[in-house]
């Protein structure tokens, strides 16, 4: 039995560095400091789901096939199509991304990554306007207001309140967990009390409303850390929260900038905005002003609504507002645990983060029109290589449809919705896991990721898997290229 | 907070002088997004019964599953303009959300989310309008069946 220290998890955009594994006979037997999706990886990763050769689709139906012979069907594909997608790239290592970039390269295709469907519009806001950041350590050692706006922590990023935000013990800022326990408790005794009101008068007192309490909650004057969470449902993060202000759906626009009249000092000739009374509203900015290190961290409630790009760039705006009175930082919080990887390894190699169009032999960029789901959805595309995501599972329908009407190659380590959709299927080791490699935290932080056991027999990382495709393509397309020149 | 979601009763379907409504639908907003189960549930694998039962479930507002005579745990169908599904509907224990309804990410949330990208590549996966209507009689599918009967593979 080995205690392994200091492993990164390959889950979520917070990547921690400090979970314990312990490994009996070359299997993961116990996590520790791990959060629920940790732990579900770690022990979970080898179950029945787990593919262990490479497939092939033959008369409708997926049949084991030799590596090589994957590969080179993969390579066939990939080299006789004029305008292939290589999508995916969040849940692999940044070495793997590298080679991907090359492939595409070679292969005139269009390289797109998970952002398109996630942070795509964060990384438009901020060409926009840019942006003002720093790095997760800062805030844990100097935030005092922290803001969620339209992401659920506790469901997507379960330790990053911990290890990053409220609950942390930071150098000048104090965890603000004892404080939480003991909120819980007094509202456990209001549940209490409430109930047994409800069954004295038989149930005829109403369902309390969330946001009906007028005046600003006496925690938002308490001194240390402040938590503010604005979702347009009460998730199990606005429950923690200081102050929760319920937004309506696709009105978060209108509240930041309602919120940037406030700070400047400037009034407002409405009552209400976006459902929120401008009483409200006046006394969140005053905490805003008044914080001396605050940040926002942003979710999918702001990309996928209403506006998209637009509420990042007004978001960034409210940032850039508040630090004429304050310190103030903006960062989103990424999901996959290299997605940021994809967008960099994306930048540094071609120039552009994501939704690269190689077709023309250079790197060209044009959100909209070389996004993948902009290509699906046109049915421009005519072959796809899927690698460490799941669009089968994640993309709008019609999207999918147009993905399974040509040849998918897909390389996953489980038999997900994309696998189980694919043409030829590649079975992989999983990074972090399996394989080391290098991974991007959500602020834009590289750390390594361990290897802590052996991959099963037979099963290559996604870089050898994508290296060995990438020589199959060069030698098909040399062999290709000297026929042309006998002719 | 919310507009009030209107109810479209079916005439044809009221029985009787109690005016009993056998068949109703509820325009709501959907929002689709992340839960820790179905975080827990890619994890463990998507073909596992712990990602099925945490993605093809929709939570709703109490009162909501009240107007539509819907309880805890039943099937419902959520339609939009893009396509419709099958889903056991949760009562939302936090709070109320009237006129609202949340479906995790997942092959299920995605056979009806809006794929319209208002030219910047990202789908509309919240805030586009939904019908529900109960479907107590209607099975929901796994996803090899869904993906079956969605793509044909």
């Amino acid at each position: 039995m080995t205690v392994i220290n200091s492993v990164t998890c390959p889950i979520c955009g917070c990547v921690c560095d400090d979970i314990e594994v312990t490994v009996e006979n070359n299997e993961v037997v116990k996590v520790k400091n791990g959060c629920a999706m940790c732990e579900s990886k770690f022990l979970g990763y080898r179950g029945e789901h787990r593919l262990k050769t490479p497939l092939m689709r033959k008369d409708g139906k997926l049949v084991p096939v030799s590596m090589n012979e994957a590969v080179h069907a993969a390579a066939e594909v990939l080299a006789n199509s004029t305008y292939p997608i290589l999508y995916g790239w969040s849940s692999t290592s940044s070495e793997a991304q590298r080679i991907g970039v090359e492939l595409t390269e070679e292969v005139g295709g269009i390289m797109d990554n998970t952002a398109v469907v996630c942070h795509g519009p964060s990384i438009l806001g901020v060409q926009e306007v840019g942006e003002s950041t720093c790095t997760l350590g800062q805030i844990r050692h100097r935030a005092d207001l922290i803001i969620y706006w339209g992401c659920d922590p506790w469901s997507a990023h379960p330790r990053h309140l911990e290890r990053y935000t409220s609950f942390t013990e930071g150098r000048f800022e104090k965890s603000e967990w004892k404080a939480y326990m003991q909120k819980l408790k007094s509202q456990a005794g209001q549940k209490k009390m409430q109930s047994a009101m409800r069954i004295e008068t038989g149930g005829t007192q109403p369902r309390p409303q969330t946001c009906s309490v007028p005046g600003m909650p006496q925690t938002m004057s308490k001194d240390g850390r402040k938590l503010i969470v604005v979702d347009v449902r009460k998730t199990m993060s606005a429950e923690m929260a200081d102050y929760f202000i319920q937004v309506e759906p696709n009105k978060d626009f209108e509240l930041m900038q309602a919120l940037r009249v406030l700070v400047r000092d400037e009034d407002l000739d409405v009552d209400k905005v976006a459902g929120v009374s401008v009483e409200y509203l006046k006394q969140v900015a005053d905490a805003l002003v008044n914080c001396e290190f605050g940040v926002i961290f942003f979710g999918m409630g702001l990309t996928q609504t209403a506006g998209k790009f637009r509420n990042i760039e007004i978001a960034i705006q409210l940032v850039r507002d508040l630090n004429t009175r304050t310190k103030f930082v903006i960062m989103p919080m990424r999901g996959h645990f290299n997605v940021t990887g994809a967008n960099v390894v994306s930048a540094w190699q071609s120039g552009y983060p994501y939704a690269v169009d190689f077709s023309l032999g250079y790197p060209r960029y044009n959100p909209g029109e070389t996004t993948c789901m902009d290509v699906l959805l046109r049915e421009e595309n005519d072959a796809s290589l899927v690698i460490a995501a799941d669009p089968g599972a994640n993309f709008p329908k019609k999207a999918v449809e147009n993905m399974v009407k040509h040849p998918l190659i897909v390389i996953d380590p489980h038999m997900n919705a994309t696998s189980m959709l694919g043409d030829i299927v590649f079975p992989s080791a999983f990074v972090g896991i399996e394989v080391e490699g290098t991974a991007y935290r959500m602020d834009q932080v590289p750390l390594p990721l361990k290897k802590i056991v052996e991959p099963p027999k037979g099963i290559l990382s996604d870089e050898e898997i994508l290296s060995k495709i990438l020589a199959e393509v060069k030698k098909i397309k040399s062999k290709k290229t000297a026929k042309k020149a006998e002719a | 907070m919310f507009s009030e979601p209107t109810l479209k009763y079916n005439c044809l379907n009221y029985i009787g002088k109690v005016g009993i409504m056998v068949e109703q639908k509820l325009q709501v907003t959907l929002l689709t997004g992340r839960t820790i189960e179905q975080g827990v549930g890619k994890e463990k694998g998507k073909a596992s019964k712990e990602y099925f039962d945490a993605c093809s479930m929709c939570y709703m507002d109490a009162d909501d599953m009240k107007k539509l005579g819907v309880k805890n745990n039943t099937n419902i169908l959520v339609s939009t303009p893009d396509g419709s599904v099958v889903l056991k509907a949760v009562k939302y224990p936090r709070s109320a959300t009237p006129g609202l309804i949340y479906v995790p990410y997942g092959p299920w949330a995605n056979a009806v989310c809006s794929n319209k990208t208002t030219s910047i590549g990202m789908p509309s996966f919240k805030g586009t309008p939904a019908e529900v209507e109960p479907a107590p009689e209607k099975l929901v599918l796994t996803m090899e069946e869904l993906l079956m009967k969605e793509f044909g593979r």
